[in-house]
């Protein structure tokens, strides 16, 4: 099964560098852009009997490691 | 009298660290490398160095919170012994759960490498007692993640239990309240962006740093 993690900084963490690259977006010539937010995506691959029992897994696997739960949350797709 | 600095991968203010502790107090301090299981027998100090270990890989501190030797920090700590993060080694304490909070990208984006004047919020904690009545430290920081956050709950307990233990005159990176140094509940465990490891000798341009070390063995 493959595993895609999305980790952003939460909605009350002030998120620089997604200011940055609105004031950068906004530049450009796009003033309409607003709340950009940058994360981070981790994708794996990994063996488990079904979606579910991946699924826990990959959680716990944010907890420990992946995320930091104090300032960022996380997202989790598993995919056949 | 003895001191262990623990060295990561990517740690690059270990001997800095040996050599204050050392000059500071007098104690005999050995390295430790990351990968030990086990920390040198009756240690009355751990330092954790700065640096930028593991690269800062995923997050700063995040790949070497894991490494087997925070095992033996973690419980060395519970035991009471006096553990100090500084800068990378913040990081990391924040990361293993050793103390609160976190520490985001500073809020102008940019490194910050200079002076800062701070307060000595609290100097009856085992970190700063030799500060006796000097309510003022000048050390340097140099870090691009320093900018510490906690939530208002936690911020709350941590100036009302005293743990809010170094504050930035004029706060250079968005930290919360411009706090520089927080301790755990119990008070044995320090975290501090600025360097004291680089402010030991007046010939640094300040000693300030001593007064953090030397207060663990006072």
């Amino acid at each position: 099964m493959k595993a895609t993690v999305h980790v952003f900084l939460k909605a009350g963490v002030l998120d620089v560098q997604g200011k940055a690259v609105e004031s950068a977006l906004h530049g450009l010539g796009w003033p309409d852009v607003s709340a950009v937010r940058v994360g981070r995506v981790i994708e794996f691959d990994l063996v488990a009997q079904d979606a579910a029992t991946a699924d826990a897994e990959v959680e716990a696997m944010c907890d420990r490691l992946l995320a930091n739960t104090v300032i960022e949350s996380f997202r989790v797709e598993i995919t056949p | 009298m003895k001191a262990a600095v623990v060295v990561f991968p990517g740690s690059n203010c270990d001997r800095d660290c040996k050599v204050a502790v050392e000059r500071s107090t007098g104690a005999r301090v050995e390295m430790v490398w990351h990968a030990e299981t086990a920390l040198p027998d009756d240690l009355d100090l751990v330092v954790l160095p700065g640096g930028f270990s593991y690269g800062d890989y995923l997050r700063c501190g995040a790949m070497a919170a894991q490494s087997p030797v925070m095992r033996a920090v973690a419980a060395a700590a519970n035991d009471g012994v006096a553990v100090i993060g500084i800068c990378n080694g913040f990081q990391i304490l924040c990361e293993a759960g050793l103390l609160p909070g976190a520490l985001l990208r500073n809020a102008g984006l940019k490194y910050i490498c200079k002076s800062v004047t701070l307060d000595v919020v609290n100097t009856q904690t085992l970190f700063t007692s030799a500060f006796g009545e000097q309510y003022e430290a000048v050390m340097t920081v140099g870090n691009g993640e320093g900018n510490f956050f906690a939530d208002e709950a936690t911020l709350d307990r941590l100036e009302g239990e005293g743990q809010v233990v170094f504050r930035y005159q004029q706060n250079p990176n968005g930290s919360a309240r411009g706090i520089a140094g927080v301790t755990n509940a119990k008070g044995n465990v320090l975290g501090m962006m600025p360097h004291p490891d680089r402010a030991f000798e007046d010939d640094l341009g300040g000693a300030d740093g001593a007064l953090v070390f030397r207060s663990v063995f006072a």
